[in-house]
């Protein structure tokens, strides 16, 4: 339950607005970075805690392209294939990536650790080929550069020790 | 040039609050709070002929003019949205210089009224709004934030938010809606946000840039910055180069550079390629070609050529680029953000990429060419917010000026390619 | 007014108030500017882009802010904003809107076309096909031809169950928001929502059950196209083979017009039958809504198979077909045996007609008094005589500056409407005030909510009187805050009801609440429009009840009697001591409903009805009767407003109306020849009931233009676009209004002190019973006897949510479901079970498990 484990960055976030109800994109990040996805419990906990009918976690879960309603791997690769990332080899990314990870855009590795999703404009086009995996921007990409990535990130997966990600470090200044 | 807005590129560390106070930083803030009236930095801001820098180039001190006086309650909103496909320059101001910014949002919010400030962020950009939330708290740790700002009877709190994915929460009514936890949607103006803004209170938007703007013009006054750029378009300009040059990246140059000069210092086109295209305005402007290479970089500049600077992101297109491609991928980013609200937009962008795409396979006819001019033209003027509008630019300015590219993908549909698209299919 | 604002639509000069938007001011002069996103009851949102017009502003000089003008001498207009949405766009001095230019033709049908290219083309099967706006506007419009593939079509669900009431059809929705709106913005029940974005946006409900909200059918009336439909209509009929019968919802005391939509059908033998029921526009009672209780629980009028179709009598112990006249000869015979020892007990469901017969047959034909209601929950009516909200009212009106005060009554589950028109009210800016033993819906929109103890009904509407007596002395008390509040205000209206309160009580608190009104500290509320007390009567007709006379004390028109006869006490007392010796019920099931044991010591009992009740099985005879959809009659609602209902489909069997078997009983004990019409008793009714002076079933029929205009070319409204043409009603004076209400000397009542748990049974609109069961689409929906309290009660006795328990109250031990919220400590609630006045203490029994 977020409501547990983040109580206290919570009640900041809360503190931020007059209105609750804006802090549902905020929580929502806490949840999924909690649960991995958006998950239909996710959602009614969201709403709960801030008085909202369930109905409306789930219309802006379908809204906003960074939440995903269905459980995707650990890491999820969103590539930027846009327009300016594309006139400078993004295309050809993806598909190596693809082919590097057996499995098509927007498909899971079988080990769960992986999935790859086409995005629009990440801010980074000046150092394309990119991509972001849970938020982390990834940039000035290679094949060899990428290799290296998904090394580390298999690593890291295998330690069980996971950096707190940036979503929860910026919910602890919440906290203060 | 020494940079004025970009200028961590010179001074190390300018993130830090000391660094940057220790180069005239919150000068600019002490001097309004200490020395000046509200009325009176609105002013200043109106005379040095700031216009915004996300893109509509609405006179920001107009802006702030239009909150109403006897207001109790007002907002500043700072966009962070940056989403338009090749824009990069509000993520750089806010990674590596984030005081500039919030001392310019402060600046504004003693102008206008403001007891809280909103730095609304894209939710892919929490790492440059990890750095701002930093600073955020260097500023109310040093009482540039929170109660009694320097000392002054003037308070106000600065929050960060985060987005989730939506390009048209850049929108300024999209970007109130999403901040109050709804689905990021433009409502039909008037009401304008100066009037009725979030939670329905008078509220200043502006985009990150415009907001950097603001403390050297506090500091240096109106003239000195009306010195820099034409009549119309002042101050200096972050431009955003990307695409097929040498060296992608932000350049910080005067209003009135042409383009011409902004290739050659982004290290020209890639690979000694021959020029062809180029966008100037991310997704959302019409495309201009070599003739148009000379104009300067100004609100007005592409005025002539049927095209806008817009927010300055140039997406630049060498000799090899397949314009018809290029268009395809433009529709399918504006088809993919289009919120859905109102019905030229959200069916009009539908129906484009459907053409496009068979156009782009080898299936088009030549009617479809007509079509997309005439769904463009069911567009133009008839969508509640300029998403719409931004979303044909591309496509119209490409069949203008490519025609043959487009007919091209025509004929080839009798040739091998359109038997390999069949096989494929 | 001053401020009104001159502007041209198409050449045409028109006059409005300032503030209105130009879709509304072309509308007054017949100009329908076609739309689909805007709907007059809802905000306009400027989405749908069909409304778009061209409007010329008066340019102003900007140095001077002076107009600029023509070489006329004429402002000059600004056509050069482009296109604007006239939904969104309020009229401006001087302007000049375009309607039917190229521009805006090519904009509209544009906008069809894109419409269109998503739409599946299915009207042959579709439900709204006939009365669907995008089909009418595409006549009015649209190109005829389209430039899309038809097989780049995106293809969508098109059964989604958004509950079991209602299904959503993807491919047809036109992503117009109007349900979705309706559901935020008029009734507070957000439980439906747009999921992803761009095309693929659809409509999804998490909530549990699927689109929870007592409101979900007028979806599918505004919904302009056949992407909402009910569950018990799609696929039922198509629009014009049905035909209208106006008619009025019989679930509570609101008194909504609707619509029934009848169909002659092959496997009814030729016979109409109901198809569905629809609002029917009264500004004045229930604009354009209903709830889900009145649209799908009418089929037990007639679509029921358990509906009695012939008369009955017992004989050898069993219930057997006679004829009418046998068995009428058998009732008026035995009705007459017992002198005095006779009584009458009638259910409030019943028409004025039925109750106006009723009384005349007891009191002219049998010479008795006795005769009351047979389940009496709320006193008052002849208070509501004296104070009753004012004729030339409409709660529509009342906002900032106003108040309305709610005692004891949760109006969201009693009064549906009543409950969205007091929240509009607040919303408005009307100070809403709520006393109650407990939290209701309303409380979110109150201004100030006083929870008082259980048992202490009465003694705080007393204090909040008092209060309003001392001017200007708020001691910061919340109730003294509200008394100010109310006594202040430009408008008062009261509702009061009976949670938690017994039937004394309740005409205590009623006679407190007129002294309230009829104080003087400015004009004194009572008597001026908008003004007024409101009873929320349990049933659909108790008003008409009170008025015809159907009480022990009073006769027709509140006359009151010397010799009062027995209430329904003391005829349920004397059915069981022999002291009464024949009953006839009509209407009314008190066995089954636990206010009559049996048929105790009676020599005789009678039953009118349109099921085998528990007391009709005891019967006997038993007389069937034509439910309100069978037959013509007047209702009145809790506001006075008696209005007609029509029939709608052909009588079931051989029955009768309640009044025609009232009247052929009466002609069999010298009453002389019945009545042949409905009308005729009226016109009775309006001679003996000086209250109804002047009304007839003409006046009642009598229709005033009514805004936002349904019924047009436009078809914007879509399902419920019928024009109201059967009449609006007509509200009875209250005696305040000829300024002839004096205060009353309010008696003293005991404070209730409460030792133990204090019970409180309340209200849930779907509480099961004999009407509503017979609708098989609310079964899902039925209330389960379920006790609520707070989680320290809770805990003391152990009990957890959801565990099965006994409760007893009052001798009946009754299983309900634990449900713990927030219910004031030393309290329980019990709802979906029936109704019984006041507060018990009660006895948790045993856990049961299965
Ligand atoms: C579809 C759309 C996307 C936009 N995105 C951005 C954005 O990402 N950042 C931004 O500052 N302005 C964006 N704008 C412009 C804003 O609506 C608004 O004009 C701007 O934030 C005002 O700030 P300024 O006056 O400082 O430029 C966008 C506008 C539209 C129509
Ligand atoms: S279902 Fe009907 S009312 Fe709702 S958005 Fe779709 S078309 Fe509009
Ligand atoms: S935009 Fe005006 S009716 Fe929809």
């Amino acid at each position: 339950m977020i409501a547990d484990k983040y109580a206290e960055e919570i009640e900041g976030i809360l503190a931020r607005f007059p209105h609750k109800k804006s802090a549902v994109l905020p929580l929502m990040h806490l949840a999924q970075r909690e649960y991995g996805y958006m998950s239909e419990d996710a959602m009614r906990e969201v709403a709960g805690i801030l008085d909202l009918d369930p109905t409306h976690v789930l219309s802006l879960a379908g809204f906003y392209s960074l939440f995903h309603e269905e459980p995707t791997g650990k890491y999820v690769l969103e590539i930027c294939n846009d327009l300016a990332c594309a006139l400078r080899g993004a295309d050809e990314f993806v598909e190596m990536v693809c082919r590097k990870l057996d499995i098509p855009l927007g498909g899971t590795t079988e080990d769960g650790l992986f999935t790859v999703k086409g995005v629009m404009c990440l801010g980074a086009c000046d150092r394309a080929p990119m991509l972001q995996y849970n938020l982390k921007f990834a940039e000035h990409l290679d094949e060899e550069k990428f290799d290296n990535l998904i090394a580390y990130l298999r690593e890291e997966a295998a330690s069980g020790e996971e950096p707190p990600s940036v979503v929860e470090k910026i919910a602890a200044y919440a906290k203060k | 040039m020494a940079h004025i807005l970009l200028r961590h590129r010179d001074v190390e560390n300018i993130h830090k609050l000391d660094v940057y106070r220790a180069n005239g930083g919150y000068e600019g803030l002490k001097k309004a709070l200490t020395e000046m009236t509200p009325a009176e930095v609105i002013d200043v801001v109106r005379a040095s002929g700031l216009r915004g820098r996300g893109g509509a180039g609405f006179p920001t001190g107009i802006k702030w003019g239009f909150i109403p006086k006897d207001a109790e309650e007002v907002y500043i909103l700072i966009n962070t949205d940056e989403s338009e496909t090749g824009t990069f320059k509000d993520r750089e101001l806010s990674e590596k210089n984030p005081h500039q910014v919030i001392e310019g949002a402060i600046i504004a919010a003693y102008a206008v009224g403001a007891k809280r400030i909103y730095n609304y962020f894209r939710g892919e950009f929490m790492d440059a709004g990890y750095a701002m939330e930093e600073a955020v708290q260097e500023c109310y740790a040093n009482g540039l934030l929170g109660e009694n700002i320097l000392g002054t009877d003037f308070s106000c709190d600065f929050v960060c938010h985060y987005g989730a994915g939506a390009y048209i929460c850049g929108e300024e009514t999209a970007l109130i809606k999403s901040l109050e936890g709804e689905r990021g949607q433009p409502w039909s103006k008037p009401p304008f946000p100066a009037i009725e803004g979030l939670y329905s209170k008078p509220t200043v938007v502006n985009n990150t840039e415009t907001m950097a703007n603001v403390p050297q013009i506090l500091v240096n006054g109106a003239e000195w910055y009306t010195s820099m750029g034409t009549e119309k378009s002042t101050g200096p300009k972050i431009v955003c180069m990307s695409g097929h040059v040498e060296n992608p990246g932000n350049y910080e140059v005067i209003m009135g550079t042409t383009y011409r000069e902004l290739i050659e210092m982004a290290g020209g086109m890639r690979d000694g390629k021959a020029f062809k295209a180029l966008l100037p305005s991310g997704g959302s402007g019409p495309v201009i070609t070599a003739d148009a290479l000379d104009a300067p970089l100004t609100y007005e500049g592409l005025d002539a050529h049927n095209s806008v600077m817009g927010s300055a992101s140039v997406i630049v297109m060498d000799e090899t680029t397949d314009m018809v491609w290029a268009a395809q991928k433009m529709i399918h980013f504006f088809h993919h953000e289009s919120c859905g609200k109102c019905t030229p937009c959200r069916e009009g962008t539908f129906w484009m990429e459907k053409v496009l795409h068979r156009l782009m396979n080898g299936q088009g006819t030549e009617k479809d060419i007509e079509t997309l001019n005439s769904v463009a033209a069911q567009m133009k003027g008839r969508t509640l917010c300029a998403l719409g509008e931004f979303a044909i630019n591309p496509v119209l300015s490409t069949i203008r000026l490519f025609p043959e590219e487009y007919k091209a993908k025509v004929k080839n549909s009798q040739s091998e390619d359109w038997e390999k698209a069949l096989a494929t299919q | 007014m001053s401020d009104l604002v001159k502007l041209i639509i198409d050449g045409v000069e028109v006059e409005v108030p300032k503030g209105t938007l130009i879709v509304d001011a072309a509308k007054q002069i017949g100009n329908d500017i076609p739309v689909f996103c805007y709907h007059p009851k809802l905000e306009p949102v400027g989405m749908c882009r069909m409304c778009l017009v061209e409007v010329g502003f008066p340019m102003r000089d900007r140095a001077t802010g002076e107009f600029v003008l023509d070489e006329n001498g004429k402002p000059k207009l600004n056509f050069g904003r482009g296109l604007q949405t006239a939904c969104t766009t309020p009229v401006g001095e001087g302007i000049e809107v375009r309607t039917t230019t190229e521009p805006v033709k090519d904009a509209q049908s544009s906008v069809l076309e894109f419409l269109l290219s998503s739409h599946p083309l299915d009207c042959p099967i579709c439900d709204k096909g006939g009365e669907c706006p995008l089909q009418n506007l595409t006549m009015q419009h649209g190109h005829g031809t389209t430039r899309m593939v038809y097989s780049d079509k995106l293809h969508l669900n098109k059964h989604v169950p958004l509950g079991e009431l209602i299904y959503l059809d993807q491919e047809r929705c036109i992503q117009c928001a109007r349900c979705i709106r309706f559901q935020e913005e008029v009734v507070d029940d957000p439980v439906i929502r747009f999921h992803n974005r761009g095309r693929r946006t659809e409509i999804v409900t998490m909530s549990d059950p699927g689109f929870n909200s007592y409101w979900s059918g007028n979806t599918t009336d505004i919904c302009p196209v056949g992407a909402l439909t009910t569950a018990d209509f799609r696929f039922g009929a198509r629009p014009w083979e049905m035909k209208p019968a106006a008619s009025l919802c019989t679930h509570c005391p609101v008194g909504c017009n609707t619509t029934f939509s009848t169909r002659r059908e092959a496997k009814s033998g030729g016979k109409h039958v109901i198809k569905r029921v629809m609002p029917r526009q009264n500004e004045w009672v229930n604009e354009l809504w209903m709830c889900d209780k009145g649209r799908f629980g009418h089929h037990y009028a007639a679509d029921s198979a358990a509906r009695l179709k012939r008369p009955l009598i017992r004989k050898n112990g069993e219930l057997v077909e006679v004829s009418w006249s046998e068995a009428l000869d058998f009732a008026a015979g035995k009705l007459q045996q017992y002198g005095t020892a006779v009584a009458g007990l009638s259910g409030d469901r019943l028409s004025n007609e039925d109750l106006f017969q009723f009384q005349k047959l007891f009191r002219k034909g049998l010479k008795s008094h006795n005769i009351d209601l047979a389940a009496r929950r709320l006193a008052g009516g002849d208070v509501v005589a004296k104070v009753g909200l004012s004729s030339g009212s409409n709660l529509k009106e009342l906002g900032k500056g106003d108040a309305i005060i709610v005692v004891a009554s949760d109006l969201h589950e009693e009064a549906p409407v009543w409950w969205l028109r007091v929240k509009q009210a607040a919303e408005r800016g009307a100070a809403l005030i709520v006393l109650n033993v407990r939290s209701t819906r309303l409380d979110k929109y109150a201004s100030h909510v006083r929870h008082y103890a259980p048992g202490q009904a009465v003694d705080a509407v007393r204090q909040l009187v008092n209060f309003a007596k001392v001017e200007g002395d708020s001691n910061g008390d919340a109730l003294s805050a509200a008394a100010e509040t109310a006594a202040n205000a430009n408008n008062l209206v009261i509702f009061y009801g009976s949670e938690g309160v017994d039937y004394e009580e309740t005409a205590v608190i009623a006679q407190h609440l007129a002294n309230l009104l009829l104080m003087k500290n400015g004009d004194g509320h009572a008597g001026r429009p908008n003004n007024g007390l409101i009873p929320v009567w349990p049933h659909n007709n108790t008003q008409g009840a009170w008025d015809m006379g159907v009480h022990p004390a009073f006769g027709p028109g509140y006359a009151a009697l010397e010799t009062p006869g027995l209430n329904a006490a003391a005829i349920y007392e004397g059915a069981a001591n022999g002291e009464i010796k024949a009953l006839f019920v009509m209407g009314a099931d008190p066995v089954g409903d636990g206010l009559m044991a049996d048929r105790g010591q009676l020599e005789f009992l009678a039953v009118q009805e349109l099921f085998l009740t528990e007391t009709a099985q005891l019967a006997d005879v038993v007389l069937p009767a034509q439910s309100w959809a069978e037959r013509e009659g007047t209702f009145t609602s809790g506001e006075r407003r008696v209005q007609r209902y029509y029939p709608a489909v052909l009588p079931i069997g051989d029955n009768k109306a309640d009044w025609q078997i009232l009247a052929e009983i009466g002609e069999r004990v010298g009453l002389g020849k019945p009545a042949f019409a409905a009308s005729l008793i009226f016109n009775e009714v309006a001679k003996a009931v000086t209250q109804y002076k002047g009304m007839d079933y003409r006046t009642l029929a009598q229709v005033v233009k009514q805004w936002p205009d349904v019924g047009g070319e436009d078809g914007y409204y879509a399902g419920n676009a019928q024009k109201n043409r059967a009449g609006l009603g007509q509200v009875w004076a209250s005696a305040a209004e000829s300024g002839d209400a004096v205060a009353y000397d309010v008696a003293e009542t005991a404070v209730h002190v409460n030792d133990g748990l204090a019970l409180i049974r309340t209200a849930a609109l779907y509480t099961p019973g004999t009407l509503i069961s017979q609708s098989d689409v609310l079964a899902d929906r039925l209330a389960q006897p379920t006790i609520s309290l707070n989680a320290q009660d809770a805990a003391q006795m152990e009990l957890a949510e959801g565990d099965l328990i006994d409760v007893n109250v009052a001798g009946d031990t009754i299983a309900a479901l634990v449900h713990i919220n927030n219910t004031p400590a030393g309290l329980m609630l019990l709802s979906g079970v029936p109704y019984v006045a006041g507060t018990a203490v009660a006895q948790i029994g045993q856990e049961i498990k299965d």
